[in-house]
């Protein structure tokens, strides 16, 4: 910290630059950190970003609008299905389509759903960063795995999705597909995370690698354009889905979890007491689309050769992430002007310098895990 | 009772500061998100007050957006700000533009910086220098984010023409 | 306690462990190269294009009119198409040339759905392994063509609707034919 010089003396020896990534287990992908280290302290951070930049932005520019719903996809692709509907979303609020109640419920459940298979994800891969080698990342993946099991059966694809249109979905989705989604989140999904809270949430070691460790104060989370899961760690009651009421969300009761001391413990705990409240947002739905009107997409509703009228329009959802936004301008022609996409995971890592100075070089490892960041929608 | 509409804002704004530093750009479309374009003297100014001022507090600025408008001549950046103590739904949009976007003069594409506002706008705005060219000139770090330092030019330019050693993939 | 949580926790994977001998629910492992992998109905990979055969010995027509509808909708730009022309120069209804690039394809579906003649649909074949790069994986004609009998093996439900919507169309072009001629006589008149 700024008591350190980066002079050599007698006690600190000299300082020492490694460069962690960009082909790095603990990196979530080709993340790579240049880091100066005082013995194990962390005196310095920059992070690097590009390795996976494919200028995501140009082609769906030279691209229709339709056709740049299966390059969201690849964003964020643990959850592809939240980015696909962030994107339909900005381009129904640039070209004012109407979306029937039956296909906001459908909507929602597939969204939560999402956010389930992500935040299930994250933890599994948190705790594989604390060293804790593949149980609880098996266990994730097991339940993750059938998750996407009912997806691809729904989508044809299991991360690809690409099952979003303006004004609804691609398809309706069967009667026995929901079913299953209960049962499965009632049965063996409901028994995975309590015996997940079980074995995670009391154990001596995680607590002790976690608690106090990579504090993010509220002020700086604000400051630095924090969102999602993370922000409201640190205490700061803001979540997009309560703030915006998109979509039917103010129909729905479910309660948003805050944290009260920012540290990578609160993090993790997030995501455990978010997807709870998930399962109940999904239960809601579905009771709500027995009397919901409409199809799954609007009838009127061009998808094919969509021409908004010229214009611009930001819109933004809460993704397991945080808010991810779509800037969309439009000349009146069949492509977009401007195609803007605002990554959450690449703007939580404003302040990864600032929550990682002064912890070693292993806690730096497992808050940039409890960040949360997928790499395809850090470069884009 | 929170001041919300961009029309308002203008109307306060335009008590504390003079005539002609912030004027209000309509949006032609659907959505009606019309916006606030600011000179660059008082643009830091400007944001200051949007951000402390008990009566606007956007103290969140969600997304930086970097444009290139070819015809007309310059390049532009769009922030959208809302308020996290407020909780506003609707975003308030500021514009900036540069003087040009052809020109060889470092000053003709420039335009302040608002990561000192908000700290969320330093990747994003090395960003929009890195694949649009724009110089933030109070910027404290100012490199290319998502390029490699060695590039040349700014993909994201609406003329913007890959090397011919380096052909696109057919 | 101290050590409490860990034992709770060694408690839980005992669990899995054990249970992982009975419960179906706590194994889910697939042994996929010997157990062949369980695709549903509605999974997607690469497309193939619709021959409708008479009977599985014939040559069977292509469902493909040559529209080039999915050529322009087509996110990464991997399909090429060419319609071919009769001796006089005449565009016909078929296509010469269908190339689809398998190396840039991201098997989105968006050519199924934007196909008006439900000629163009998913495969269900994955394994698709290669030891050259660029024609290998570029799909001609021949290799696309696949008949409908194949379709109704990999996705029977949507394979049906589609034989559904092209008998009504054809019977709908059948009445509409019918009725202008029946009208055209009085029209001259």
């Amino acid at each position: 910290m700024n008591t350190l010089s980066t002079e050599q003396d007698d006690v600190h020896g000299e300082l020492m630059e490694i460069s962690l990534g960009p082909h790095h287990p603990s990196t979530h992908g080709v993340f790579r950190m240049n880091i100066t280290l005082d013995g194990e302290i962390v005196v310095k951070l920059k992070p690097v970003f590009g390795y996976l930049h494919r200028n995501h932005e140009k082609i769906a520019e030279g691209n229709t609008y339709l056709a740049a719903i299966p390059y969201t996809d690849r964003l964020d692709y643990l959850c592809s299905l939240t980015n696909n509907w962030a994107y339909v979303h900005a381009v129904e609020t640039l070209a004012a389509i109407a979306v029937p109640e039956r296909a906001e419920c459908l909507r929602i459940i597939l969204g939560e759903l999402a956010r389930i298979a992500n935040h299930a994800c994250l933890v599994g891969f948190l705790l594989n960063d604390l060293g804790t080698s593949f149980t609880p990342l098996l266990y994730s993946l097991r339940e993750r795995e059938r998750m996407l099991d009912l997806i691809e059966e729904l989508t044809g694809s299991r991360m690809m999705c690409n099952f979003f249109r303006f004004g609804g979905l691609r398809s309706d989705i069967p009667e026995d597909w929901l079913q299953r989604l209960r049962t499965y989140l009632e049965g063996p999904f409901a028994r995975f995370l309590d015996e997940q809270d079980a074995l995670l949430s009391g154990n001596e070691i995680l607590l002790a690698r976690t608690q106090g460790v990579g504090i993010l104060p509220p002020a700086l989370a604000v400051q630095a354009g924090i969102t999602g899961p993370m922000l409201r760690a640190s205490g700061v009651p803001y979540d997009i889905r309560k703030v915006d009421q998109y979509s039917l969300y103010k129909r729905f009761e479910y309660k948003v979890p805050i944290g009260a001391h920012g540290d990578t413990y609160d993090r993790y705990m997030m995501r455990m007491l978010e997807m709870r409240e998930s399962v109940k947002i999904i239960q809601q739905a579905m009771d709500a689309l027995k009397n919901a009107q409409g199809s799954h997409i609007d009838p009127k509703a061009r998808n094919q050769g969509l021409r908004p009228k010229a214009g611009e329009a930001y819109a933004r959802m809460e993704s397991p992430k945080g808010e991810l936004g779509f800037h969309l301008v439009s000349d009146g022609s069949a492509k977009p002007y401007r195609f803007r996409i605002r990554p959450p995971s690449l703007i939580n890592l404003t302040a990864l310098e600032d929550i990682c100075l002064g912890q070693t070089l292993a806690d730096t490892v497992v808050i940039l895990g409890s960040v949360d960041i997928v790499l395809g929608e850090v470069d884009r | 009772m929170s001041t919300t509409s961009p029309e308002e804002i203008l109307t306060h704004l335009l008590e504390k500061f003079p005539e002609g530093s912030v004027s209000l750009v309509k949006d032609t479309g659907s959505a009606m998100q019309h916006s606030l374009l600011l000179q660059h003297e008082k643009a830091v100014a400007i944001a200051n007050t949007l951000r402390d001022d008990p009566q606007f507090r956007f103290d969140y600025c969600s997304n930086v957006t970097g444009m290139d408008w070819p015809k007309e001549g310059f390049l532009e950046a769009v922030y959208h700000l809302y308020s996290i103590e407020k909780k506003t739904a609707k975003p308030l949009i500021l514009r900036m533009r540069t003087k040009g976007r052809d020109s060889k003069i470092p000053a003709d594409l420039a335009m302040p910086s608002f990561t000192s506002v908000w700290r969320s706008c330093e990747l994003q705005e090395r960003e929009v220098y890195d694949l649009y060219g724009i110089l933030y000139s109070s910027h404290p770090d100012l490199r290319r984010l998502l390029m490699w330092d060695e590039f040349q030019g700014h993909p994201m330019r609406k003329d913007y023409a890959p090397p011919a050693e380096n052909p696109p993939a057919a | 306690m101290l050590g409490a949580g860990i034992i709770k926790g060694l408690r839980i994977t005992a669990r899995n462990l054990i249970g992982s001998y009975h419960d179906p629910n706590r194994l889910t492992t697939q042994q996929y190269p010997e157990e062949p992998a369980r695709l549903p109905a509605n999974y997607r990979n690469f497309p193939f294009l619709v021959l409708d055969a008479p009977s599985p010995d014939e040559e069977g027509t292509l469902r493909c009119i040559a529209c080039k509808m999915c050529e322009r909708e087509c996110p990464p730009q991997c399909i090429r198409i060419e319609a071919a022309r009769d001796e006089n120069g005449k565009l016909q209804r078929r296509p010469k040339i269908f190339e689809i690039d398998i190396s840039i394809c991201m098997g989105c579906g968006i050519c199924v759905e934007v196909c008006p003649e439900y000629s163009i649909e998913m495969d269900h074949h994955f394994e698709v392994v290669e030891t050259e790069r660029h024609q290998s994986l570029l799909l001609n004609l021949q290799r696309l063509s696949k008949p409908n009998a194949y379709f109704h093996q990999i996705n029977p439900n949507k394979a049906t609707a589609s034989d559904k919507a092209i008998a009504e169309k054809k019977q709908k072009a059948a009445e509409r034919f019918a009725t202008t001629k029946a009208h055209t006589p009085k029209d001259s008149k």
